[in-house]
């Protein structure tokens, strides 16, 4: 079978569905973040197989765009983890239980 | 015989699931720095199906941004942290099948639905190519002013990150 959209497709769903199970499995905070760099991925590859398959640019331009504020992103969420974890010496998100009832 | 670039296709699309799921539940170690080598990995296989879709530059800079600056990002943080804790914590489990289930069930839904609209039916023969000259004609005209934005945006960031990383945080 040729490959097409349908397939890139898929690859990007099974993809963000990993970086979510990574989200809601996993209690280590840097590895949370990992998750949600899959599923930025994810979208990525969506984006940029619909700009293929459409003969349209711009889903690549939006993709670089994404990517920029991805490493914007994450270099703001590291600082911030950074300086939780110098407060309360963990990257534990069970441990961090201040705003809990 | 299957046209060669098809045969990529699923090489690629294989060792980017693989190295994702490992990513997210590795059997063999809980630490945070083979998460983020598979997280390499996994980059890098994306890059070859972008380089599949004709995406060149954004294969290229999937690599640089990725695979050059967030991971190395990440390990510093790692080796900044202790997290020797993490690997003597257990994973619940039931918040584990809860999210398993869960996500499977969205994935499910998700593939089915991809399937059965069928977005690839009826569309021309690809002709677009995402080398650097047409993408960056592109950036420079039509998406001129969010291009701007994006560069503040970084400079924001920079500053934000300098603050946010201060000794004394006031």
């Amino acid at each position: 079978m040729h490959v097409g959209l349908e397939h890139y497709l898929v690859v990007s769903a099974l993809l963000f569905s990993l970086g979510l199970l990574g989200v809601l499995a996993r209690r280590n905070v840097l590895v949370m973040y990992m998750s949600l760099e899959l599923m930025l991925n994810a979208a990525n590859l969506a984006l940029v197989a619909f700009s293929r398959f459409n003969n349209n640019l711009n889903g690549q331009v939006m993709v670089f765009f994404i990517i920029t504020v991805a490493a914007a992103e994450v270099s703001v969420g590291l600082a911030l983890i950074v300086a939780l974890y110098r407060k309360r010496q963990t990257a534990h998100v069970e441990d961090l239980t201040a705003m809990k009832l | 015989m299957p046209h060669l670039p098809d045969i990529f296709f699923y090489v690629f699309a294989a060792l980017t699931l693989l190295c994702g799921f490992l990513v997210v539940v590795n059997p063999f170690s809980r630490s945070p720095v083979t998460s983020a080598m598979f997280l390499v990995l996994t980059i890098i296989s994306m890059a070859g199906l972008f380089v599949l879709l004709h995406a060149f530059f954004l294969a290229a800079v999937q690599i640089l941004v990725y695979a050059g600056a967030v991971i190395v990002l990440f390990l510093f943080v790692i080796m900044l942290l202790d997290l020797k804790e993490e690997q003597r914590r257990k994973l619940k489990t039931f918040s584990l099948a809860a999210g398993v289930i869960s996500v499977g069930a969205i994935a499910g839904l998700t593939v089915k639905a991809i399937l059965d609209s069928g977005p690839g039916k009826g569309l021309p023969a690809p002709t677009v190519e995402g080398a650097t000259a047409p993408l960056g004609k592109l950036l420079f005209t039509q998406f001129l002013l969010p291009f701007e934005i994006v560069s503040v945006l970084l400079l924001v960031a920079m500053v934000g990150v300098i603050l946010l990383s201060k000794k004394d945080l006031k």
